[in-house]
């Protein structure tokens, strides 16, 4: 089940006993038993960690550690030992609940199948008898003991349908439930009833395994749906928290970040999370400003520029005088927006609701009729009665209960395994749906991160950018540094390291001044070191690598008739070239109000698109799009707003998921047409009165097999035109 | 019929046993991370970890 890894109530090493903290993670990433030992090997290394649990079918890392340990330092440990990872939720009591929530949820449905398995078998091994001629005082006892079985497995296992059933009437409304449990109880009524009087057909049977095959799709659907949206707290709890206040006298005093005030000046120190928004008074420092803009590079702010709540100050301390706190921040914005926009498509039927809304009025009437045409007829209430049960038996929604969910289950299951997350069932509907697709830039077409190009590092040169990058903290350093460790350079000897603020590290190797800096002349585009040893320098340059099978996405994307363009909030002349490289339509330049409204048209246009992004900046359009699909590397609330996450450096994953949400749907739409074909074929046996419990069985567990095996042909993942390797 | 006096409890008794059974398994965490069940025999044991 895809339950988060139970904690083992083993006593923590160590002797100290700090206050103790869970954290959860989600590391999409692990597939082998290798990665299982690494990560909870790699964890448990880590100072103040007590114990690490992977669960690998949920791709979680259960961690209990001292509540002094950063859960970011977790995510950076497992960086380092190749994982991408992200915290599930916040630590926080009602995260928790709300997984225990639906956990339970879950364990009460299987345990209510279980009971629902057994009763089926033991009161079939009784009908069996029955059938096969059975009589008389035989016959009697078996009804007996089948009753005896069947009464107290219904009021266990349907139980889940009786409490929906209720909750809807008491407010007055219908749904599934209501047919179900009507037809659950009429029918165990009337075979007791069959049993007291000595008749010859009782249908407990029939009614444990209707129960049995609903319960079965029930839980299915609830195995779909596990993860939750309501992320928006996740958000604004990227903010800081609080800040250091600057006090008339001078001296710094940390406030909550609900007491700042606009006009407040507060220090902002190096690596910490700006808690207002505000203008920079002074000193100035790189900004990661990569939460709201979605852009990789750090961006420089010096005294006059706009600062927004959620951006990391990189590495000088800076004064910000506060322009807006709490709900008047930037960041702030954009929740609001994401609320709003989330509610659309919280609106969203699911096609198996729209069957149920057709199809249990229908059911209703028909067994009312026939039990009204019998009468009518003069056939007496007893058997009118049994032919309207019948009715109701026969057409119960067994295969349609199964017929979206193991389709979708199927599906999703076949998608993780290549790296695709898919968070619910609606999300495969509203994906088959899709008729235009938007991309944003940074981040989704290209990698999002800044690579160095060391091709032209010769290995003595390579060797002391290590060894001067590995000394800095500048975001710049650290790129080169993981690109020179990834192709195997060991540092130099460098002796005698300085880092001076805003121009460089320098420092001696072998006698001979080196320095890694900030190039003399603006020689090249775009970010760029130079690097000095003794008389020589050169340039190293940084850029944001598209990602390798964005040609071939495209082209996957256009052969299935969508329409993908770019939207992005980066300069109109970046998304112009990149554009014209990859011959789509695109728009720079938007911010995230300009991309909802992008969103917002196409949709009262009568389109129904596609948002793929990463940034915060996406957020807002990420929840209005009809579906949503973020990288596994982009923010939290990003990755909550969309409806999957893709991992790895492909963008492939976003072709594959459209075709196989719309090889799902295909097959859900055949296994309703199954579904209503089988009750074609049954109903009229059964207003005759032909329907006998061996018939009903049959007709039923065959409908549900036929159901599931063709759902079963969606283990193999779409092979796509233009898609290489999937 | 004196024989299906015996039969019958004893099918409702071995039903029921696997039902407890399952019931355990579930309540234990048995079914917690399946995939992960199946991997983990192949990790080998360095040390006492987590």
């Amino acid at each position: 089940m895809n339950a988060p890894a139970v904690l083992s109530p083993r006593p923590m090493a160590g002797p100290a006993p700090s206050p103790v903290a869970d954290t959860r993670l989600t590391v999409p990433g692990m597939r082998c038993a290798g990665c299982i030992a690494k990560i909870e090997r790699g964890l448990v290394a880590l100072d103040g960690v007590g114990e690490a649990r992977v669960n690998l079918s949920a791709r979680r890392v259960a961690v209990r550690h001292d509540d002094t340990l950063d859960p970011a330092r977790l995510i950076a440990a497992l960086r380092d030992l190749g994982f991408e990872a992200q915290v599930v939720g916040d630590t926080g009591v009602c995260a928790d609940r709300t997984r225990g929530g639906a956990d339970g949820e879950m364990r009460r449905l299987l345990r209510a199948l279980a009971v629902a398995g057994f009763g089926m078998m033991n009161v079939m091994l009784l009908s069996i008898s029955v059938w096969s001629g059975a009589d008389g005082a035989t016959r009697d006892v078996f009804h007996w003991l089948s009753a005896m079985i069947a009464l107290p497995v219904l009021a266990y296992s349907g139980r889940v349908f009786f409490a929906s059933a209720a909750g809807a009437l008491r407010r007055g409304r219908t749904n599934m439930d209501v047919p179900i449990s009507i037809g659950i109880v009429l029918a165990a009524a009337l075979s007791l009833y069959e049993t007291a009087t000595g008749g010859a057909h009782a249908y407990f049977d029939g009614v444990v395994m209707l129960l049995f095959f609903l319960l079965a799709g029930r839980a299915l659907d609830e195995g779909m749906r596990g993860r939750t949206r309501a992320g928006i707290g996740a958000l604004l709890s990227r903010m800081g928290r609080d800040a250091g206040v600057i006090q008339a006298d001078g001296s710094v005093r940390r406030m909550k970040a609900g007491e700042l005030e606009p006009g407040m000046v507060m220090l902002v120190a190096a690596g910490e999370a700006l808690a207002a928004d505000g203008v920079v008074e002074g000193g100035s420092a790189m900004l990661d400003n990569a939460m709201l803009t979605g852009e990789s590079a750090p961006e420089h702010a010096a005294p006059g520029a706009r600062v927004h709540a959620g951006a990391i100050n990189m590495h000088a301390p800076i004064r910000v005088r506060i322009t807006g706190t709490g709900d008047d921040t930037a960041i702030a914005e954009i929740a609001r927006l994401m609320d709003e926009a989330g509610q659309s498509r919280s609106r969203y039927v699911r096609i198996s609701e729209r069957a149920a809304r057709i199809y249990a009025p229908a059911v209703h009437t028909l067994a009312a009729l026939a039990f009204a045409g019998w009468m009518i007829a003069g056939a007496g209430w007893h058997q009118s009665l049994t032919i309207a049960i019948a009715v109701l038996i026969i057409t119960c929604p067994c295969a349609i209960g199964l017929a979206v969910p193991a389709a979708q289950v199927v599906t999703t299951g076949a998608l993780i395994r290549r790296g695709l997350l898919i968070k619910d069932g609606s999300a495969l509907e509203r994906l088959a749906e899709i008729d235009m697709v938007f991309l944003d830039k940074t981040g989704t077409l290209t990698l999002g991160e800044l690579r160095a190009d060391i091709a032209g590092l010769d290995g003595d040169a390579g060797a002391i950018a290590l060894a001067l990058a590995q000394a800095s903290r500048h975001p710049l350093s650290i790129g080169l540094a993981r690109a020179l460790t990834a192709a195997g350079v060991v540092p130099a000897a460098v002796g005698a390291i300085v880092e001076r603020e805003g121009v460089g590290v320098t420092g001696r190797h072998d006698g001979v001044f080196v320095a890694l800096e900030r190039p003399s002349t603006d020689g090249c585009d775009g970010p760029c070191v130079q690097l000095r040893i003794g008389a020589d320098t050169h340039a190293i340059r940084f850029s944001d690598r598209p990602r390798g099978d964005v040609e071939a996405t495209l082209d996957a994307l256009r052969a299935m008739k969508l329409e993908p363009r770019i939207l992005s909030g980066d300069s109109r002349a970046a998304v112009d070239a990149m554009a014209q490289t990859l011959r789509i339509p695109g728009e720079g330049g938007a911010d995230p109000a300009h991309k909802l409204a992008i969103l917002n048209d196409a949709k009262a246009q009568g389109r129904r698109p596609l948002m793929v992004g990463d940034g915060l900046n996406d957020g807002p359009a990420l929840a209005a799009a009809h579906a949503a699909i973020a990288p596994g590397t982009a923010s939290d609330a990003s990755q909550q707003a969309a409806d999957a996450v893709f991992t790895g450096e492909r963008l492939f994953p976003v072709a594959l998921a459209i075709a196989a949400a719309r090889r799902t749907m295909r097959i859900v739409r055949q296994n309703l047409a199954l579904a209503v074909c089988y009750n074609v074929a049954a109903v009229p046996l059964a207003l005759m009165g032909r329907v006998t419990p061996l018939v009903a069985a049959i007709a039923m567990s065959t409908s549900s097999l036929i159901v599931v095996a063709n759902a079963l042909r969606l283990a193999r993942v779409p092979r796509l035109p233009g898609g290489a390797a999937t | 019929m004196s024989v299906l006096a015996f039969l019958i409890p004893v099918a409702l008794g071995m039903g029921g046993a696997g039902l407890v059974l399952f019931f355990w398994a579930m309540r234990d965490g048995q079914f917690d991370d399946l995939d992960g069940a199946a991997h983990r025999i192949l990790i080998d044991d360095e040390d006492d970890v987590a």
